[in-house]
């Protein structure tokens, strides 16, 4: 029945981030819509508004599929370096092969998120206090460390302004042609929703999941490849999008458990839902001018997250 | 039946299981005991396939553990280790339900259902099967994940330490349905366990072992005895014959 309600309230948001804009375009018309208006539907207002879902779904399952794996509720992609990895390796892709399509872009952010999502496991793995703050402190650290190497390459190359401006995601720039990636988040959503069973499982630890017949590597690094490859696709078309995939995971965790093949659905839903509403939200604030959707959603996420924090303790 | 020929488990320069060859017998409780760091949890480890012995073999059912597939063998013996601090927000029935998971990979058969509600009701916790495991006391959990090794329905259940952090009143509780399991079900259960009195009471066969080797493997009541007890601790016993069963006073 709730998944109802969030599905209703999911296609409502939709449509109604579909006729926010400079240009009116009314719902009412749609039958008497001119070649122009129909234009600037398909070019430009759907495409960022199946952006802001697939976003929005993307970034929240892997944050919850990272709290699961590493049984700790405050890992995200915010807190564990994957988002700076992303990060460098589009940097990277810029200096080996300029003017590349996003493709490329997306090969490299993958490779070197994979790469990064590793490392920080294997240095959660050490930590002999795991402490429910404490590896997400970590995780921190590695980003800023992963940062500062983008930096440093940045600045040889004299790109600190471009790299500058990927930290803050962006739904303005989403035209039709050139977000086309972000597409891969979908079946990795429907990949997801097949082995939440086995991520809840190898959550539990090695150990257990040897117990239950699971082969705990391949399904490590099944997790960590679904995650790459999502948040990769999203820093290149998008950007960052800070806090999500801590929030609505850890919201839906408390309302219904940590059962992933049920919970996923909501999960899933509810970061579209709330993607949506920082969007509206940003682009009628100042309206016909936008604020940029990093700064709603870290706002409102940044709040949530610190409410969240309190009450853990 | 499981049978161990010449294990041997090192860390470093560190022999943890020196030479290990036991068979156990089939449909019997047999507990593992020994002072800490004898290596009781190591060799119980290596049964289950979840610690690699760098010597020797392991047959389970005639057939070596290495030429099982995961799944398969996941049918055939199960292992509770000392358990189990879990971050994990799940109910009784959900954690209840991951013992099927060899047979059914998560997608729950009608059989897959029985079990479980079987299992839920062995361990009697019926009453909380849809209550989070978070809000359960200590003994409570135990039991839960009891009921999910029970429900994973293997011939071998290999426990580490399962009265761990338990009061007496709970531990009896355990050690009774252990019993029960062994008796009604038929199941072999291998139990590495401290307290003397309670290997004494429930099990069939002890295996006692000292520096990483078996120094003694025999029924309960060839073991329960002054001078074997004496060799496999360094302190002095005296035992107590009560309702047929042998009691240790080591307390002096």
């Amino acid at each position: 029945m709730r998944i109802l309600t969030l599905l209703i309230a999911l296609v409502f948001l939709s449509i109604l981030s579909l006729f926010i804009g400079v240009k009116e375009i009314s719902i009412v018309d749609i039958f008497s819509w001119t070649d122009k208006e129909w234009l600037i539907m398909t070019i430009s207002r759907l495409p960022r508004t199946l952006a802001l879902i697939l976003t929005g779904i993307g970034i929240s399952i892997c944050g919850l599929i990272m709290q699961q794996m590493t049984q700790n509720k405050f890992v995200s992609p915010t807190t564990a370096g994957t988002l700076e990895a992303a990060k460098l390796g589009i940097l990277a892709t810029l200096i080996f092969i300029p003017q590349s399509a996003s493709i490329y872009k997306l090969i490299f952010a993958f490779a070197i998120t994979f790469l990064a999502s590793i490392i920080f496991l294997k240095i959660a793995d050490s930590i002999k206090h795991k402490s429910i703050i404490f590896i997400p402190v970590v995780g921190l650290l590695f980003g800023g460390v992963i940062n500062s190497i983008t930096t440093f390459f940045a600045f040889q190359f004299n790109i600190v302004q471009d790299v500058g401006t990927w930290l803050i995601g962006d739904f303005s720039g989403i035209l039709q042609g050139n977000y086309e990636v972000i597409y891969i988040c979908l079946p990795i959503v429907v990949l997801t929703y097949f082995y939440a069973n086995k991520f809840t499982v190898i959550g539990m630890g090695e150990n257990f999941s040897k117990n239950l017949g699971l082969n705990y590597r391949s399904i490590l690094h099944l997790g960590l490849l679904c995650v790459s490859l999502s948040i990769s696709a999203i820093a290149v078309t998008i950007g960052t999008i800070p806090f999500l995939g801590l929030i609505i995971p850890n919201i839906i965790s408390l309302l219904y458990g940590d059962n992933l093949r049920q919970t996923l659905p909501y999960t899933a839903i509810s970061g579209a839902i709330f993607l949506l509403i920082c969007d509206i939200v940003g682009r009628l604030i100042i309206f016909p001018f936008e604020v940029p959707i990093g700064m709603t959603v870290g706002l409102i996420g940044g709040i949530v997250f610190l409410i969240l924090l309190l009450r853990k303790k | 039946m499981i049978k161990t020929t010449n294990i041997s488990k090192q860390y470093g320069d560190k022999i943890v299981v020196d030479n290990v060859t036991i068979e156990i017998p089939k449909g019997k409780i047999t507990s593992l005991i020994g002072s800490n760091g004898a290596g009781k949890s190591t060799l119980l480890g290596t049964i289950a396939r979840i610690i690699n012995a760098n010597h020797g073999e392991i047959i389970i059912n005639e057939k070596n553990i290495t030429d099982y597939k995961n799944r398969i063998l996941a049918q055939e013996l199960s292992i509770l280790k000392q358990m189990n601090h879990l971050d994990l927000k799940l109910t009784v029935k959900e954690l209840v339900s991951f013992g099927r998971f060899p047979y059914s990979q998560g997608r729950l058969t009608e059989v897959d259902h029985l079990k479980i509600k079987e299992a839920i009701a062995f361990l009697n916790l019926t009453e909380l099967e849809n209550n989070y495991l978070e809000e359960l006391s200590g003994g409570q959990q135990q039991r839960a994940f009891l009921a999910m090794v029970v429900a994973q329905d293997t011939d071998y259940i290999l426990l580490d330490e399962p009265l761990n952090n338990l009061d007496m009143r709970h531990s009896v509780q355990i050690m009774k349905t252990l019993k029960d399991l062994s008796v009604t079900k038929n199941k072999t259960i291998v139990m590495v366990i401290h307290d003397i009195n309670f290997a004494s009471y429930y099990s069939d066969y002890i295996a006692a072992m000292k520096q990483g080797k078996l120094i003694h493997f025999n029924t309960t009541k060839n073991i329960i005895n002054p001078k074997i007890l004496k060799e496999i601790y360094d302190i002095d016993f005296e035992i107590i014959e009560s309702n047929n069963k042998l009691i240790c006073n080591y307390y002096n």
